[in-house]
């Protein structure tokens, strides 16, 4: 019998909450995040509308409850906050002779403070403490460290579908025996360097985005850092932890079209989210609500739609995207997406797309307009794709008390 | 360790080195560059020009790596390989191009951007480009763990293996050498200030070592057929440990989950470099857990670099099939005839993030 694994903790930081409740409360209120940029000392201010979260350096220190200290970068201490309060939900100080891994995920890594200090890294010694906080592995090593997490410990890297690569790979970790508990998520701050990647892709809204409508324009982007606690049976034995609920279900692959678009008919997106359901054991009818990666941009919401369509038929499940909510989080979003997707199976509820108006031509279905409240949802999917055509959805499950 | 059958049948790589077997390089230097491998040969011209250098360099290994394991299906025919996974691992990524659109955004204070460095500064950029040009649709990863993260790849082949999820996968460590990236790092100290020559690296006593780079790509498959080069038994990583004796506790632990000891260990490649400092523990080790097993060692070859160790997996590899130690890697020759049945790989980048790995004859 493979070993089954279960979430039982996570955390979160995104424009819409510093925590989880603060998600919670956002998310029942319909009340998104994003605004004109604040916190980036871009050129593009006042154009763009992006999801901050609200604190400067300082104040992330003193949330991270760590000393200001030179080496740190914005996205470390989004990683440390969102890790932190995983970890102490999924009470992972306890049973510490469990093997142990920290998976996390990143892309522009630390990037915010190197865009700054570039110049000095090449002229003079003031910065040097910021170089080796450039790379992706910083934050996870800072989070590790931190935690005290050392029997595994890696960083991925696949653009925008990389944190949902995490907890997929922390699944297989615990599957194959190698671990007994995975703490697996992603985090991203802004940067201007991502901001002007983006702006030259002209894909960038600069209105509040609208996934999934007829006259989308593109994406607003967002920034955060969501951690969930992976745990085999066995774990929860020794725990005692009460399972959130259980990851079914994992599926990736790619594109292998185009570098940076989707393509027309969504093969991806469809293989990922098949691959997914047959490891679930599930039917496609069993999902009730899938939160879409929907960034809002022409390409990703047309091709996703048809991969929906083409696995879902005509018995389309409840759909939204939350990333009018909360921007478009990249590396973060695959694993701050699956915690609002959880939340769902928590509380019985579907997230709205927010603005939307009107459906897309090409498509026979509209995602989730308003709040969904009461409703029955045992199984929830969650996609996030990324450059390179790289495309993975999860699919969780509530877990019915008989079977503990 | 893995008791799941996990062979290498085709390898390929572009590195410092030209026909290492046959005529190794040694070079004055304090950084290695890799010289252009025939690009030509193995990339649409009209893509070549837009392509950073560790993408030309990872997408050639990785053909050159599936043209090796197709031309050993036995048969006169070539087999045509689309792998059902490409899994990299890269420390840094795409440096050139990363910091092209940095250094254009700084320069022209964000205005007149084009977005095509960017999009190719994504550190998988390497295996979305591979999938893309042999238009392969499986599972595609990148790895990003600093010198974990050639080990982190091949970890996680090896979990998709043993659950039946894949039959074979295309796995590689890929990482470009910038001139930028060697004049920030070496304010850290990372490289030797003056030139060194490569054969008597180990004997240098400037602080720092030689910088590297390289694109090295295996093809794995569960099934071994004449041309397999050696089993791959198993990997595991680990992070800052406290003292030279819990790296000799962990490689007795890691040896003891397949059944065997040090002693049953025919030959180590260690990742010395030259640096006094962190080349200790490998010391350690040679001196007190493999006092007996002939060493080997290749950094002087390839430099240092964050998946140097898979430019190592590519020398065991061939080792075990050849069942011959190339001169220019024998740090330690053994007293009799040995034959290579087990081959450890010991690596660490920066005395911070360590492997090993096993590799051993089919």
């Amino acid at each position: 019998m493979p070993q089954r694994i279960f979430i039982t903790g996570f955390g979160i930081i995104s424009c819409i909450g510093n925590n989880i409740e603060e998600h919670l409360e956002s998310l029942l209120q319909s009340k998104p995040g994003t605004g004109r940029v604040h916190y980036v000392d871009t050129y593009l201010k006042n154009e763009l509308l992006v999801g901050e979260v609200r604190k400067t350096l300082e104040e992330l220190f003193t949330l991270a409850a760590i000393p200001p200290t030179d080496g740190y970068s914005r996205n470390a201490l989004l990683g440390i906050i969102a890790a932190r309060e995983a970890f102490v939900n999924g009470r992972m100080n306890n049973c510490r002779e469990l093997k142990t891994g920290l998976i996390s995920a990143t892309t522009v890594g630390g990037m915010d403070r190197c865009e700054n200090y570039y110049s000095d890294f090449l002229t003079n010694d003031s910065r040097n403490a910021y170089i080796d906080s450039y790379d992706c592995a910083d934050s996870t090593e800072k989070i590790a460290g931190l935690l005290g997490i050392s029997d595994f410990v890696t960083t991925i890297s696949t653009a925008c579908s990389s944190a949902a690569n995490a907890i997929m790979l922390g699944a297989r970790m615990i599957r194959t025996g190698r671990l007994d508990r995975v703490l697996a998520g992603g985090c991203e701050a802004l940067t201007k360097f991502h901001l002007n990647g983006f702006n030259a892709l002209k894909i960038l809204d600069k209105n509040p985005c609208r996934p999934f409508d007829q006259n989308r324009a593109g994406i607003n982007l967002g920034e955060g850092a969501a951690y969930l606690v992976l745990e085999s049976g066995e774990s929860l034995g020794k725990t005692g932890n009460t399972p959130l609920c259980e990851l079914v279900g994992w599926g990736n692959a790619c594109e292998a079209f185009h570098q940076t678009a989707s393509s027309p008919d969504g093969t991806g997106a469809y293989l990922a989210m098949k691959k997914a359901l047959e490891l679930s054991g599930l039917a496609p009818e069993d999902i009730d609500y899938v939160n879409a990666h929907g960034t809002g941009t022409d390409n990703n919401d047309l091709s996703e739609g048809r991969a929906l369509e083409k696995l879902f038929g005509n018995r389309m499940p409840l759909v939204s995207s939350t990333k009018p909510f909360t921007g478009h989080t990249t590396s973060a979003a695959g694993s701050a997406e699956a915690i609002l997707s959880i939340m769902c199976l928590q509380h019985q509820v579907a997230w709205p797309n927010l603005n939307f108006q009107e459906r897309i031509e090409e498509l026979s279905f509209s995602p989730v307009e308003k709040l969904m409240t009461n409703i029955p949802v045992n199984v929830v999917m969650s996609n996030s794709f990324g450059f390179g055509g790289n495309d993975t959805s999860l699919i969780f499950k509530k877990v019915n008390a008989d079977i503990l | 360790m893995t008791n799941t059958p996990v062979y290498i049948n085709g390898l390929g790589s572009v590195s410092p080195q030209k026909a290492l077997l046959v005529e190794p390089l040694f070079f004055e230097a304090n950084q290695l560059r890799c010289a252009d491998p025939g690009y030509k040969e193995f990339i649409p011209a009209e893509m070549i020009r837009r392509m950073g250098r560790i993408i030309k360099m990872g997408v050639t290994a990785s053909k050159l790596c599936l043209r090796d394991a197709g031309s050993s299906s036995g048969s006169n025919m070539e087999r045509e390989i689309i792998p059902q996974a490409i899994i990299t691992g890269t420390g840094l990524g795409c440096m050139e191009d990363t910091e092209k659109f940095l250094t254009s955004m700084i320069r022209n204070k964000e205005e007149f951007l084009t977005p095509t460095s960017f999009i190719q500064s994504t550190h998988n950029t390497v295996a979305g480009q591979i999938a893309l040009l042999i238009k392969c649709h499986g599972y595609n990863f990148t790895y990003v763990h600093r010198g974990v993260s050639f080990e982190s790849a091949l970890l996680d082949a090896m979990t998709q293996f043993e659950m039946g999820e894949l039959s074979d996968a295309l796995v590689g460590g890929t990482d470009e050498l910038t001139v930028n990236s060697f004049a920030i790092t070496s304010r850290l100290g990372y490289w030797k200030r003056k030139p060194v020559d490569t054969k008597n690296l180990l004997d240098d006593r400037q602080r720092g070592t030689i910088a590297g780079e390289g694109a090295t790509f295996f093809f794995l498959e569960n099934y071994q057929n004449e041309h397999t080069y050696a089993r791959l038994m198993g990997v595991t990583t680990f992070l800052k440990p406290a003292s030279e004796k819990e790296v000799s506790k962990r490689v007795h632990d890691f040896l003891a989950t397949a059944g065997l000891t040090t002693n049953d260990i025919d030959l180590v490649f260690m990742g010395l470099n030259g640096n006094p400092r962190t080349d200790q523990v490998y010391k350690f080790l040679a001196g007190k857990d493999f006092a007996d097993t002939p060493l080997a060692y290749f950094k002087h070859l390839c430099g240092e670099y964050h998946t140097a160790s898979a430019f190592a997996a590519w020398l065991a590899a061939q080792v075990i099939s050849t069942q011959l130690v190339p001169g220019a890697v024998c740090l330690k020759s053994s007293p009799k005839s040995t034959i290579y049945e087990h081959v450890l790989i010991y690596n660490h980048f920066m005395g911070n993030n360590h492997a090993f790995i096993l590799l051993s004859r089919p």
